[in-house]
């Protein structure tokens, strides 16, 4: 059965249906809210979030519309909210950060090896999660939409609430930090 | 020979659709070694990106989320505009929000009647307090309008809550944009002047409207860039907050 049925049972009052959807599509989101903010455990919030606030508001997703396009949607704007919040609570226990740009990738703390770290080296991965958290939330939301998830310019900007143009700008300065922050290792 | 700029290959690197002109930069990047050169280290950049691991989640998974997200389900069966708070939530930090400004026109006030010791706020610890209130009315402002953005017509819609939370905007957005206007702050009065049409507009909905009007009220918003330049000042609002001077001891602002 269609993601878009499932959703039409869930708003008829078959809740079960709506595991279903939660087991098709939790894994994507998780990939999503992970490379949003570069660490786990604000990723299960994420998607935890992102699923209770789609229950939520599923009367206003359009049987036409894709069903795993909209929740992403719903997705990006839970997480750029979970960075917002994130965000304060740092400004308000810690005082002002002395980097206005930097999110939840700089409280990452040092990951003990994993088979992951063997296939990529120590070095790059620490550069590109140090690239990542130069972008702004709303840099890395639509970076993480184009590059990981195949998303349009028009889906990037109807998620973020932006223009066309503004989203194309947005991704055009994402691109430009994260390769000015790769560059030497471009170089070597 | 025109060569390709960095968005060009941006946008080709991604097969944009509407972006350049596909077949041309293909044949220049085939004659062009600059082009090329540039075109590879970007492409080289993107997928350092690309391989950057992301912790795999198994195939339980789903079932994991499910069991921690369904007892929340139940506590909570309300159904519509449901991203909001609730209303008492609302109403009581709109509360606060408009006692600070008062506490903080009050100091003004009493400074201007050359009574130093009533001014128990220092002024950059009650323009902090302003910056607090103002920031917070512009995130509920920027929570009401992406809700709106967000929301998918079919058939009539009901706005009730988010009738009633514009409602209660209303008001903190005019004093808000008044005091910028008497502050010589333009830009944010006017960005505050075009916030205050749009809630006018969601206040004086009925409690359902129509597909139509949801797409208007959505047009508004999109045309005019309203939610993007209410988040540019709520940007400079949080930089003012830093500027603003220290914190109150034993405040949390």
């Amino acid at each position: 059965m269609e993601a878009n049925d499932r959703a039409a049972q869930v708003l008829a009052g078959d809740q079960d249906s709506f595991r279903v959807l939660v087991d098709r599509h939790s894994r994507a989101v998780f990939r999503l809210a992970y490379r949003m903010t570069g660490n786990e455990h604000d990723a299960e919030d994420i998607v935890q979030d992102t699923f209770l606030r789609a229950y939520r508001a599923l009367h206003t997703f359009e049987a036409r519309a894709d069903f795993g396009t909209w929740l992403h949607r719903v997705a990006v704007n839970c997480a750029l909210d979970h960075l917002r919040r994130v965000k304060r609570r740092e400004e308000d226990t810690q005082g002002l950060p002395e980097d206005e740009q930097s999110g939840a990738f700089n409280s990452i703390p040092a990951a003990s090896p994993t088979p992951e770290r063997l296939i990529l080296s120590v070095e790059l991965k620490l550069k590109v999660e140090g690239a990542m958290a130069k972008l702004s939330d709303r840099e890395r939301a639509a970076f993480v939409m184009r590059h990981f998830d195949g998303c349009s310019i028009d889906e990037i900007g109807k998620a973020l609430g932006l223009r066309g143009s503004a989203a194309k700008n947005t991704i055009f300065r994402a691109v430009q930090k994260l390769r000015e922050a790769l560059q030497p290792m471009v170089n070597s | 020979m025109r060569h390709l700029t960095q968005d060009d290959l941006v946008l080709f690197y991604y097969h944009e659709e509407g972006g350049v002109d596909r077949p041309h930069a293909e044949e220049h990047l085939r004659s062009c070694d600059l082009c090329r050169q540039e075109f590879a280290t970007l492409a080289q950049s993107l997928e350092m990106i690309a391989a950057l691991p992301v912790p795999e989640r198994d195939e339980n998974y789903g079932a994991e989320v499910w069991a921690r997200i369904r007892p929340r389900l139940a506590e909570e069966p309300e159904k519509r505009w449901t991203f909001f708070l609730p209303l008492r939530t609302w109403t009581l930090a709109g509360s606060i929000a408009l006692l600070l400004v008062l506490a903080f026109w009050a100091g003004r006030f009493w400074q201007q009647r050359q009574m130093p010791t009533v001014a128990a706020i220092p002024a950059p610890a009650r323009e902090r307090i302003l910056m607090v209130a103002v920031g917070d009315h512009l995130d509920r402002a920027q929570m009401l309008l992406v809700e709106v953005m967000n929301q998918e017509a079919a058939g009539s819609v009901d706005v009730s809550q988010s009738k009633q939370l514009a409602q209660d905007l209303v008001q903190s957005n005019r004093l808000y944009r008044q005091t910028a206007l008497r502050d010589g702050d333009a830009g944010m009065a006017n960005v505050l002047d075009d916030l205050e049409r749009v809630l006018l507009n969601i206040s004086h909905s009925p409690n359902e409207i129509s597909a139509e009007d949801l797409a208007s009220l959505q047009h508004q918003i999109e045309a005019q860039g309203i939610l993007f330049k209410v988040r540019v000042i709520e940007t400079q609002v949080q930089e003012k907050q830093k500027t603003a001077g220290p914190r109150l001891p034993g405040s949390v602002l």
